[in-house]
């Protein structure tokens, strides 16, 4: 069994044994929604964003495998309702102000809330943490206040650059993105490296220094599309 | 603190615990727990040294050393006391014994001494539900405590005696068996057929070895054994996919993490029937090819260490562990022991192997499933400690035995740990399919109000329905059974659990980490008086999302002591909340959110200020 089929939304999708559900739908040019997920790093199932469901199970789609004649649902009211909610946790557990903030536009957190269509406040409690800022580093900036635990920057910087500067540590609510050492400076992190780049980190978190606003507002990258359309346009073509 | 070492040789004596364990990043739970025991904190200095021994990054250090509550980044007193601080602790009385510690001993919970000679601390659920309220001080249990009893071990203590001193002034020659008698009683009020009458020695691993291994799975499969832990998966199954995966190597991993709250039977067979858990251990290893176990064992059980290291080693000296057991050429198999390290989320199968491999206790993305892709990536079987013991009298007496007894779908027995406002809180075995009120009749709990069974992820009941059935089909439970009698407020249960569930979630997926914290919050507005209407169907809403999209059981049952006390005591909701007035947020406190600008601008009020002085 080397390829075989199965539905998204109604709508046949190919794939391969050992494929994920999002890797068979990314290929097909279906948008599943997802934070913690990113192409190129090994796969989490943290945000739970991704969530569908599966022959009538919810599973998150990044890590669940692909199987024959598995009929998923994607973007149902039910779902979406769900994502809506993951969404506004994350909002809600850290600080986030769009307006003020740099990544405004370029944010996948913002653009999934648009995606979602989260016109306004949910009735969750804003948590407020105050988290420190470590500016340490000559290049590179982190403002934890805006970090959503994705952990991508984790699996960048193990995997791909090879130097694992950041972990989660602590448990539960408390549980956060921390560097190895007092601070970023006594890393060997480099502004050049996959983990620091502008696609690793979601949002505003990890800043690279002399960088601000370098595209203004109105040009960037959730602007003109939706999150996701770079995935859907392959469907169209 | 004055009499640690100087800073290199801490991390020459850090070198030589992790040289211990073969700078193994895989033995990070034991190299911790030592660094933690020798110096009472791991300092960064002593991460740094864990982490140039293993090859782990330092963050990584950090990530294990900072997710378990029994390890510490600023220094703990040479004594640590943790008082169990359970809803059945605090109804049996907590404040008034951390109180009496406070005052003997001059510090404030949370605290430690400035002559770091204590730390008082509280602790989730120690597993002495029976003989509340309970402290663990460093590695010794004290129950039943009483204010007086209270002053009298901070009084032995600040003497200069250790723990073990107060438990028996020949404390070191007694056997580990007598001393865990002398600290905590096991309270069997009703012994059934299976596990707490007699059993003959490993008969069961006697006739194990006389059939092949396929018939021992066959055996079990056919008694109707399923999962004592609470999610009842058929034992002979989840065997069946391991001695199917091919691989090299496979392993036997009994969990004995029992954490959930008011649950205490696997501390009742660890200490009266080590030998048939492990002769269990053993049958699963023949039968699914194993020749490695772990034996889990929660932080806060480290009392039974001694005894059950004691056991492992009578057991290999006999040729019952080892090579070549009981003279069957090739069967090999050996057990080691993990401790824990305060973290209920270790009971999850995933992350109780996450934990024996010296990683955060986060559980694992499934599938693949342990049976095929378990420790180290090997073929797993995780089983509980009742599981294990029920394997081997099965394997003595036969599946029908087993299968007569009990109810259609759950056969057997069980043990259930029941405690709370009841006149015999303790251990009853007794076959499934017996109702509630049944066993509150035998506990002496008749007056009860509402029954939690299952512990907080199961379900609160109340005096209209005692006749349901203790079994898998209708009220499930690992073995926690807790008896709340009228006098107890249901929102102050629920919020209690709630806490719980934000205190032991791993943090990894965000409905867990994040929206536990909403219900906490959200029972708290309802505690308050400041609840309106609308938040009934809030919790439900909140609680279906995490749910739904939870990564494991913890987030995926979290909601339950919320979601089954709205069901079964739908008043106790109504009755708080009050329609909200007219463009009003009840819980915006505008006195409170000013309370900053007001000192800025030196306007005091005597009013509203909480503390005038400042």
């Amino acid at each position: 069994m080397s390829g075989f089929s199965f539905k998204i939304d109604g709508v046949k999708v190919t794939a391969e044994e050992g494929q994920t559900i999002m890797e068979a739908a990314d290929a097909a040019g279906i948008y599943i929604p997802r934070l913690c997920d990113h192409e190129g790093l090994r796969h989490q199932g943290g945000c739970r964003v991704c969530t569908v469901k599966a022959g009538g199970r919810s599973v998150a789609a990044c890590t669940q495998p692909a199987a024959p004649d598995l009929v998923v649902e994607n973007e149902t009211p039910h779902i979406t309702k769900l994502r809506r909610d993951l969404v506004g946790m994350l909002f809600n557990e850290g600080n986030h102000l769009c307006p003020i903030c740099e990544a405004s536009g370029n944010c996948e957190l913002q653009a999934m809330a648009y995606r979602l269509g989260m016109t306004e406040p949910t009735r969750f409690p804003y948590l407020e943490p105050c988290r420190p800022v470590d500016a340490s580093h000559p290049d590179i900036a982190l403002d934890t206040n805006r970090c959503i635990s994705c952990g991508r920057c984790v699996r960048a910087s193990a995997d791909v650059d090879g130097k694992g500067i950041f972990g989660y540590v602590g448990r539960g609510i408390h549980r956060h993105i921390a560097v190895g050492g007092p601070d970023l400076a006594h890393t060997d992190a480099a502004v050049t490296d996959f983990a620091i780049s502008a696609e690793v980190c979601p949002v505003g978190c990890i800043i690279r220094k002399r960088e601000g606003f370098a595209r203004p507002i109105g040009d960037r990258d959730y602007d003109k599309h939706l999150i996701g359309h770079e995935i859907e346009k392959k469907r169209d073509e | 603190m004055p009499s640690n070492p100087t800073p290199n040789a801490e991390t020459d004596e850090v070198a030589l615990i992790c040289a211990r364990y073969g700078d193994d990043p895989h033995r990070m739970l034991d190299i911790l727990r030592d660094v933690q025991d020798r110096f009472r904190h791991i300092s960064r200095p002593a991460m740094r040294e864990v982490s140039r021994c293993t090859g782990l990054t330092e963050v990584a250090v950090e990530g294990v050393a900072s997710f378990y509550a029994f390890f510490s980044d600023t220094p703990k007193g040479r004594i640590t006391i943790r008082l169990c601080d359970d809803i059945i602790d605090r109804f049996a009385g907590l404040a008034k014994i951390t109180a009496a510690f406070e005052e003997a001993l001059g510090i404030s919970l949370g605290e430690t001494s400035a002559d770091g000679a204590f730390s008082l601390e509280t602790t989730p659920c120690i597993g002495m539900c029976d003989q509340a309220p309970a402290a663990m001080i460093n590695d010794s249990i004290f129950t039943a405590l009483t204010p007086e009893k209270v002053r009298h071990i901070a009084a032995a203590l600040k003497n200069g005696q250790r723990p073990e001193d107060v438990i028996s002034d020949s404390f070191d020659a007694l056997t580990p068996y007598e001393r865990a008698q002398r600290m905590v009683k096991n309270n069997i009020r009703h012994a059934g057929a299976v596990l707490l009458g007699p059993v003959p020695e490993d008969a069961g691993l006697k006739k194990a070895i006389t059939v092949p291994s396929g018939q021992i799975i066959d055996t079990i499969e056919k008694s109707g054994l399923r999962g004592c832990g609470g999610a009842g998966f058929t034992t002979g199954m989840k065997w069946r996919f391991a001695s199917k995966a091919e691989k090299t190597r496979r392993f036997i991993i009994c969990n004995a993490d029992e954490g959930e709250p008011g649950t205490f039977k696997d501390r009742v067979l660890l200490t009266e029937r080590p030998h048939l858990l492990i002769e269990g251990m053993t049958i699963a290893a023949r039968a699914v090819g194993a020749e490695e176990g772990i034996l889990y064992l929660r932080g806060e059980y480290v009392y039974l260490r001694d005894l059950l290291e004691e056991v492992l080693a009578e057991r290999r000296a006999q040729g019952r562990l080892g090579k070549d057991i009981l003279g069957v050429p090739g069967f090999n198999f050996d057990i080691r022991l993990q401790m824990g390290a305060g973290a209920y989320i270790c009971g999850e199968e995933g992350a109780l192997i996450s934990s024996c491999e010296g990683l955060p206790g986060e559980p694992k993305t499934r599938p693949p499933f342990p049976v095929t892709h378990g420790y180290l990536g090997f073929p797993t079987v995780v089983n509980n400690v009742e599981t294990f013991c029920h394997a081997a009298r099965i394997m003595d007496r036969g599946p029908q035995w087993f299968f007569d007894m009990g109810a259609e779908g759950s056969h057997g027995t069980k043990l259930f740990s029941v405690s709370g406002d009841c006149i015999n809180p303790g251990i009853y075995e007794l076959p499934y399919g017996l109702s509630v009120r049944e066993l509150l009749a035998m506990a002496g709990g008749e007056d009860a109000a509402a029954v939690l069974v299952g512990g907080p992820s199961g379900t609160m009941i109340a005096r209209d329905t005692f006749d349901r059935k203790l079994t898998f089909d209708d009220l499930a439970t690992g073995g926690a059974v807790v008896v709340f009698s009228r006098d107890r407020n249901i929102l102050e249960i629920v919020e209690y659990y709630m806490s719980f569930f934000v205190h032991e979630s791993c943090g990894y997926c965000t409905p867990c980490r994040v929206g536990n914290v909403f219900l906490q919050k959200a029972i708290g507005k309802f505690r308050a008086g400041l609840a309106n209407p609308a938040d009934i169907a809030y919790l439900r809403d909140l609680s279906a999302t995490i749910i739904e999209t939870s990564r494991c059981g913890l987030g995926m049952t979290s909601p339950n002591p919320i979601l089954s006390t709205l069901d079964n005591f739908p008043l106790v909701y109504s009755a708080m909340v009050k329609p909200p007035k007219d463009r009003l947020r009840a819980t915006f406190d505008i006195q409170a959110a000013i309370s900053d600008g007001r000192a800025l601008a030196k306007r005091r009020s005597q009013i509203y200020d909480t503390d005038f002085s400042k």
